[in-house]
């Protein structure tokens, strides 16, 4: 299919994922799968400030351990800590080079082979309230084409990020950042609980949740919710993959 | 360490710890960091919100206790609701929420009241009023000045749970441990495995970091990586 085509496609789909009742982690997570799969990077993630100002990890392209690693490390310093504080794309077009510039990030990347890196702000209502971090394997900078839609893909982030409920009340942004940042742990409870109950791994745990929660129409955090306090048993969550694994055949 | 939680940190250290319970410091540290007549801090006890495990004196603690006694009020709806709940004018003749709590409070000085849930994702263990004797909302930064000081008290409060002493505030808080996603998987584990909470496996998870002197995120690489399982007690 032709990129213009992919590109145009995922727009809408997001589109129709917003005016619709969402997840917002759900989202975030289709926001950073869909970035690597559109754009020339190998691994996304969305990370958010906080209300203390430090920036939390929402959604990764996927779980591998050392990007996911890298996502979660940049508190104090690496591209999407001087994107958020600058307000402005940051890049490092040879992270092997940049030792000096990001003293922890740079050679944790470089050993997690990765070359270069992006991050895109993500603008709300004038501010900015996180960051798209792109990871490439190779060096060098996104290509021309790709800014703007990387652009678009963190704009989009933003506006699930504060859509997800109406607006209520006057502390809206910060209160729906902590709605979101409080859903994402949830989820990672559930993970964690789905995972030691039918010895999976995270991945695997994560897909389940997901997947029973797009088959059933549900939000993934009322999944979530609902394995928690034992509305939903795993075992919903065992009889799905085995059907899924022979449908599969 | 972000700027406002140090800043909670000095307002707490500030207050003569002598004087006062851990909870109480934090209610004390929120007074003064936003200029309030008080606040007041309750904990789930059995799945319920009950009794009041921190206040700035005893008018303050009578305003909490009215809430949970009435069953309404923003303390029960910040409960409910899972989030943040504010009222700016409990005068307000148009105020149709609460009307027994908002007639005792205004008649008691409290003019304006902001609630926050202390949560930990599914942990759910209480929650932080704040109460101004002025009418009022609260400006964006001290919004978030409260959910860090409701963020505080849910660590010192499951530390505490978990044998931390009180004067190890700065340890609790140390590494930001609710950044890192694998505490929380680490707790959903320690759940599944000892049949538990997840409030009492992330107590569990807590004190095991204390018992072997080592951070809080790295205990719980271990248990999510499957090389510790914790025993039951």
């Amino acid at each position: 299919m032709a990129r213009e085509q992919r590109i145009v496609e995922t727009f809408v789909e997001f589109a129709d994922t917003l005016v619709a009742h969402f997840d917002v982690v759900e989202f975030l997570h289709r926001v950073a799968e869909r970035s690597v799969e559109l754009l020339d990077c190998v691994e996304a993630g969305v990370l958010i400030a906080d209300a203390a100002g430090g920036l939390r990890v929402m959604a990764s392209s996927s779980e591998r351990a050392e990007a996911l690693e890298l996502l979660q490390a940049q508190n104090a310093e690496g591209p999407c800590f001087e994107c958020f504080q600058r307000a402005r794309l940051v890049f490092s077009t040879d992270l092997a080079a940049d030792a000096a510039r990001w003293p922890l990030f740079a050679p944790a990347a470089v050993r997690a082979r990765f070359g270069s890196v992006h991050a895109v702000p993500m603008r709300a209502h004038g501010k900015t309230i996180g960051a798209l971090n792109l990871f490439r394997s190779n060096v060098g900078r996104l290509a021309v084409p790709d800014v703007p839609v990387s652009q678009g893909m963190a704009d989009i982030a933003a506006i699930g990020l504060l859509n997800e409920r109406e607006a209520r009340e006057t502390h809206d942004t910060v209160s729906q950042l902590q709605r979101a940042l409080q859903s994402r742990v949830v989820i990672e409870q559930a993970k964690g609980l789905l995972a030691e109950r039918l010895q999976l791994s995270m991945d695997e745990a994560f897909a389940r949740l997901r997947g029973y929660a797009r088959e059933h129409s549900h939000r993934l955090s009322q999944v979530a919710d609902e394995l928690i306090d034992g509305r939903l048993a795993d075992t919903a969550l065992i009889e799905k993959a085995r059907r899924r694994d022979a449908s599969d055949r | 360490m972000a700027d406002r939680v140090s800043a909670v940190l000095a307002a707490m250290a500030a207050v003569d710890g002598n004087a006062a319970s851990v909870t109480d410091r934090v209610c004390m540290a929120a007074t003064g960091l936003l200029s309030l007549n008080g606040a007041g801090l309750s904990l789930m006890v059995d799945g319920e919100l009950r009794g009041t495990a921190g206040a700035t004196g005893p008018g303050i603690e009578a305003i909490q206790e009215l809430q949970l006694s009435l069953g309404q009020g923003p303390c029960v709806d910040a409960w409910t609701l899972r989030e943040p709940v504010t009222e700016s004018d409990l005068a307000d003749p148009v105020l149709l929420r609460w009307p027994a709590f908002a007639q005792e409070a205004v008649e008691t000085g409290v003019r304006a009241v902001f609630a926050f849930p202390l949560q930990l994702g599914a942990i759910r263990i209480g929650v932080l009023a704040l109460y101004r004797e002025r009418p009022g909302g609260l400006s964006g930064d001290e919004f978030g000045d409260g959910l860090v000081l409701a963020d505080v008290a849910v660590h010192v409060v499951l530390g505490l749970q978990a044998g931390a002493r009180p004067d190890t505030l700065h340890e609790l808080l140390a590494g930001q441990p609710a950044y890192w996603a694998e505490v929380h998987q680490a707790t959903g584990m320690i759940s599944a495995q000892l049949g538990v909470s997840l409030e009492e496996a992330f107590v569990r998870l807590r004190a095991a970091s204390f018992a072997a002197s080592r951070q809080l995120r790295d205990v719980a690489g271990d248990v999510v990586e499957r090389r510790l399982r914790l025993e039951p007690s």
